[in-house]
C-alpha cells in the first residue's frame, strides 16, 4: 500500500501487517510538516480507513518515521514568512491532527528520532508514544527560534502533559527532552535502545492493543470525549490569522 | 431512619451515628443505578439535609453490601429505549448534583466493584476509601460499546490529574484496584476488606467533622472547586436527540 505519486518524491508509506498499519515518514531528512508531506499522510490515513480490514476487525495504527528526525517542525523555509503559505501549513496540520484524533483505532507514535515544534504536536497526536533513549529529542523550539505557540499546540500539550511545572519547562525554557524525561514527565510511554526496537515496542502494544477487540468507532467516539478541548482548539489558529481575515485559517 | 416505602424493596438506608451519616446501597446484587435506586438516594439525601442535627457539623458516607459498590447504569431496564436511557442519565445527574452540593463533606466506601456510572457515584464524593483485596474501579465503555457523555469527563478530570491516568483508565478502560487508585490519585486510602474500609471512612468523617466546618460554607467552596463538573452535569449530549435537546437537561 505504498504511497507513491508517479514522478513525485514518496513522502510517507503505508503498510500492513496483520493487524498492525505502519505509517513511515520516508526518508533521510527533517519531515518537515509542509503541504505536501500533510497531504500524503492525510491520504494515507484515508486509504487506511477504507481499507476493509482496518473496518471489520480491530486494527492500531503506528506511525514512525526514517533518519535522524521524527519531524523538525513546520516547512518554514517553504512558508517563507508568506501569510497564505503559513495559513495553509496550519490549517493543513490541524486537519491532520483532527483525523488522528477521529482515527476509529488506536494510535501510536513510534520516536525514532527528533520531534520539535509542529513535529512534537504530530506526536502527541497519537494515543500513545514510544521514543528511542539513545537519541532525539522532544522540543519545543519556538521560544529559542522567535515564534509563539498557537493555542492549539497548548490544548494539545494539556491533553497529554498533565503538570504545569512540566508545561513550562517544555515550552517556556525550550527543553530539550530525552525519552527518560518524557517518561518522567508522562508524555513518553516507554523507552527503547535504538530505533528497531522501539518499532517493535510499539508493535508488542499495538498487538495489546488490538487483543482487546475494541469496535474503532467506539473508541474513537471516546477519544473524542477525551480530547474535546483539543478537538475545539484545532478549528482555529490565532497567529497565522489577520484581525481582517479571521476566516482565512479556519478549518 | 429506614428508607422503606410500604410494599416496596428497600434499596437503601440512611443511618446516623453520632456526627455520621451513613447512607447504604443495600442488599447482595450491583446496585444498578436506575431511576428508582436513584430516586431512593435523592430521598434519602433530602431526608438528610432536614435532619435537624445535620446543621452542627456532620459528615456522609456512602458505601454498599454485597460484591458492588455499583456496577454502573441498568441498561437491561432501559432497554435502549430513548426515554428511558434519557430518565437516567437525567437521574444521576440530579443525584451527582445533589452531591455536590450536600452542606457537609462526604466519603464514597467503596467495597466493591464501582464500574462506569458507579465509578461517577463514587468519584462524586470529597474522598475515596476502596478495599484493596477486592474490587475495581472500572471504566467499562469502551469494552461495552459505549461512548462516555461529556459530563463523566469533566468528574474525571476533577478528581484524575494526570492524563495518562485518564488515558488508562477511559481509553484502555483499566480495572483499577484500590493499590492503582491510590497510585493514581483517585482513592485516599486501601484497606482490607469491607469492615476495615468502612472503619476508616468512619474515622476519616470523624477527622473531618472535628473541623467544625459550616457545611453551607463548605458546600460553597465545593461548588467553586467543582464549577466545570456542576457546569457538565447540566447536559449529556450521548442521551439527546438533535430534535430534542430540551428532554435530557436536568
Amino acid at each position: 500500500m505504498e504511497d507513491e505519486k508517479h514522478g513525485e518524491e514518496q513522502l510517507c508509506t503505508l503498510e500492513k501487517r496483520g493487524n498492525l498499519f505502519f505509517l513511515t515518514l520516508t526518508g533521510a531528512g527533517e519531515h518537515r510538516l509542509n503541504p505536501n508531506l500533510i497531504s500524503s499522510l492525510r491520504s494515507a490515513l484515508s486509504r487506511l480507513q477504507s481499507d476493509p480490514s482496518a473496518t471489520s476487525s480491530s486494527s492500531a495504527l503506528i506511525t514512525t518515521a526514517q533518519g535522524k528526525f521524527f519531524s523538525n517542525g513546520f516547512d518554514l523555509d517553504w512558508a517563507q514568512s508568506s501569510e497564505p503559505r503559513l495559513q495553509l501549513m496550519s490549517s493543513s496540520l490541524r486537519s491532520l491532527v483532527h483525523d488522528l484524533i477521529c482515527l476509529p483505532m488506536p494510535t501510536i507514535a513510534a520516536v525514532t528520532g527528533h520531534a520539535s515544534a509542529a513535529g512534537m504536536m504530530l506526536a502527541l497526536s497519537h494515543d500513545y508514544v514510544v521514543m528511542r533513549r539513545d537519541r532525539g529529542f522532544l522540543y519545543m523550539s519556538e521560544v529559542d527560534i522567535g515564534l509563539v505557540i498557537p493555542n492549539w499546540f497548548m490544548a494539545l500539550m494539556r491533553s497529554k502533559i498533565g503538570e504545569p511545572r512540566a508545561r513550562r519547562e517544555a515550552v517556556m525554557r525550550a527543553a530539550k527532552l530525552t525519552a527518560e524525561d518524557g517518561v518522567r514527565i508522562g508524555v513518553v510511554d516507554s523507552a527503547h535502545d535504538g530505533a528497531e526496537a522501539t518499532v517493535t515496542a510499539a508493535a508488542e502494544l499495538g498487538e495489546a492493543l488490538v487483543a482487546r477487540k475494541w469496535d474503532g468507532h467506539v473508541y474513537a467516539g471516546n477519544r473524542r470525549v477525551v480530547l474535546r478541548e483539543v478537538l475545539e482548539a484545532v478549528g482555529y489558529d490565532e497567529t497565522v490569522t489577520k484581525v481582517a481575515d479571521k476566516a482565512g485559517s479556519k478549518l
